[in-house]
């Protein structure tokens, strides 16, 4: 499923129009990455919890010559699925 | 703080819906991502990422604090790819393809 799927879903199972629903969609998933821009945790109970990890810099290798690699230190999002939907995927 | 449900829902409530149907909008919303990971399929949201659903074979594992052997049974999981544009605005830089 994709963006554009997700928001036909919506539309339909929400009763509101496709202009509605893409801006709800668009909301849900702009206050998400803007929490995670500022560093800040993103927590939706029964489906999932989002944080930023860092990760130090390290002198990688490239796999492919065996070259020495910097990499720099760098943020992530580390994802948990949330009790409610683990439960659901692995019935 | 943590980024929960009520911000999203507050949000929501802005575009005029009534405080009743935005957070029915908002539940519709991520009972359709549950549904969909929970049929197996994957949820894939350009710009932000992609929720998968991966098998996992059984394998042997320990209890790490009893040190125990003990079988994992064969499960699935739902995964987070983060999207190069997200993973770019996280770090502070303009998205560059």
């Amino acid at each position: 499923m994709n963006k554009l799927e997700l928001i036909s879903a919506l539309k339909k199972e929400a009763g509101i129009s496709k202009l509605e629903a893409a801006k709800v969609v668009q909301i849900f998933l702009e206050s998400m990455t803007d929490a995670l821009v500022i560093g800040e945790r993103v927590e939706i109970r029964g489906l999932c919890s989002i944080f930023i990890k860092n990760y130090k810099s390290y002198t990688g290798r490239n796999p492919k010559t065996g070259k020495k690699v910097a990499i720099h230190s760098k943020k992530l999002p580390f994802f948990k699925s949330g009790k409610e939907l683990k439960e659901r995927v692995n019935y | 703080m943590a980024l929960t449900k009520s911000y999203i829902v507050a949000r929501v409530h802005e575009l005029g819906f009534t405080k009743k149907k935005s957070v029915e909008t908002i539940e519709s919303l991520l009972e359709i991502i549950k549904t969909t990971l929970e049929k197996g399929e994957d949820v894939l949201i350009s710009g932000f990422g992609k929720f998968c659903v991966k098998n996992k074979m059984e394998r042997r594992g320990r209890n790490p604090s009893t040190g125990s052997d003990l079988v994992l049974r064969k499960r699935k999981v739902v995964t987070f790819k983060c999207s190069g544009k997200l993973r770019d605005k996280i770090n502070g830089r303009k998205y560059q393809k």
